[in-house]
Order: structure tokens, then sequence, then C-alpha cells
């Protein structure tokens, strides 16, 4: 992404495309609410969309503490997005193992996707301002 | 696309959901069938869920893996003059809890209107990402 129109949009570009993993990763809590033993999964947004700005795998690595240790996620050869998700910390466990708690996962769900609506306001904004840049 | 993929997980719910309903529907019909075609009477039946890799690697859809039967002991009833009594005059009925399935099936029907919920907020975004820039 060299190009200055590319860059300007990259910021966006990339935490619209966190924004929709992390919508899908919401929605799979949901639907995953009665099956015992899931266990509800989200991200660090905040981290993983500066690791996606800098250009870095988004990763939870695990603490190296002796020399024959080897980096998790290179180890276990997974995607992207597989080692940024982290497990939710439940308030009221459930006999089950099932960690989901609708009403956190709903209130998410629903912030998550007025942030993405932000974001692609925020692009139809630029996107008006070279417009009119462009044309004079 | 990860957008597109809430539909899968969310649809995949749908199915489940909706066989758990079926399941609580067919448990309420045959709450009292003292005999079926095996000439048992109605043991409750209950699905399993369990989840199943779908999209981006950590995400991930429902699925009913199975279909068990409930395996707690049948009501026995005592009534001398129905036909299919036994010799003290006991009728086997169906193990079904009548108040528990009343709860499996409001549980299972909001399960399934939240699914149809994400359903329609993905939708909203993807038709929103669809006009962009118009």
């Amino acid at each position: 992404m060299a190009n200055p129109i590319d860059n300007a949009f990259k910021f966006h570009a990339d935490a619209l495309n966190l924004r929709a993993f992390r919508q899908e990763l919401l929605a799979a809590n949901i639907a995953n609410a009665d099956t015992p033993g899931y266990q509800a999964r989200d991200i660090d947004f905040k981290k993983s969309l500066q690791d996606a700005f800098a250009g870095r795998q988004p990763t939870v690595e695990l603490a190296r503490t002796a020399r024959g240790h080897v980096s998790s996620a290179a180890a276990r050869g997974l995607g992207a997005g597989a080692d940024a998700a982290l497990y939710r910390t439940v308030v009221q466990p459930s006999l089950d193992g099932n960690t989901v708690d609708m009403d956190v996962e709903r209130a998410q769900f629903a912030e998550n996707a007025i942030r993405y609506e932000a974001n692609l306001t925020f692009i139809n904004g630029q996107l008006k301002t070279l417009l009119a840049a462009i044309q004079g | 696309m990860s957008l597109s993929t809430v539909f899968d997980i969310a649809g995949s719910a749908l199915t489940a959901q909706s066989q758990r309903l079926n399941t609580v529907a067919s448990n309420l019909a045959n709450a009292d069938s003292a005999a079926g075609p095996d000439d048992k009477a109605y043991r409750a039946k209950q699905v399993v869920f369990s989840s199943v890799p779908m999209g981006a690697a950590p995400a991930s859809g429902v699925r009913v893996t199975g279909i068990v039967e409930d395996p707690s002991p049948m009501k026995q009833v005592h009534d001398p003059r129905h036909p299919l009594a036994d010799s003290k005059g006991y009728v086997t009925m169906p193990n079904v809890n009548v108040v528990e399935e009343m709860v499996n099936m409001i549980s299972a029907s909001r399960s399934y209107q939240n699914n149809v919920e994400v359903m329609n907020t993905a939708k909203t975004l993807l038709l929103k990402t669809l006009t962009l820039g118009q």
C-alpha cells in the first residue's frame, strides 16, 4: 500500500475488517448459547487493531520461560485471527461448562454493529473529502 | 468475508434450535401415549448440541449431533381398567416432564429469536457496506 490514497483508507479498512471479524465471533457466541462446554470468545479490539495497523500477526503469546520454548502461534500454524481470540471470563458460571452470558453478548453485538456503521460513515466522509479535492 | 459467515453461523443455530423445538413438540404431543409403534410407552427425547468450526478459525456454529432418549424411569399409573394394564393394574406411561418441556420450549424459542436478530443485524451491516461511497 504505497499509494497515498490507499494509505488514507488503510486505518479504516483494517478497523472495518476487525469489526467484521469480531461480529462473526460474537455471532458464534450467541449461536452456541445452549451448547454444553462451549467457551465464549472475543478479541481485544484495541490490541488487534494496533497489530493489524503495524502489520503484525495478531497473537496472544504464551510466555517463553526457557530457551527451548517455541512461539505458540508459529508452532500451531494457525491463521491471523485464531490466536487473537481470547476466552471470556464468566460472572455466573453454568454447570454444563458453557460460558456464554447472553446479556453481555447481545450488548457487545449491538455495540460492535454500531461501531461498524460508524466506521462506514467515516470512510464515506473521507471519500467525499477526496472527491471534493479531486473535482475542485 | 467475515460478515457473510455470520449468516452460516446464525443459520446453523436456527436449524439446531428448531430441531430442539421439534423434539419438544414431539414430547409434549406424546406426553400421554401409553403405546407407540413398538407397543411400548413413549420415551422423552432430547437433542444434543455441539459446536462445529465454521468460517475463520475460532468462530464456530452449532449442530445437533444426536437425539438421545431420556433414561429417567417411566411413570407407573394405577388404572386396572386400562387395556394396557399389567397383572397388578399398573400402566406404564411416558417419562415426559411437561414442565421441563415447556421451559425447554421457551428457551429454544428465545434462542431462535436471538439468532434471527443476529442475522438481521448482519444483513443491515452488509447492505450498508454495499452502498459504501455512494
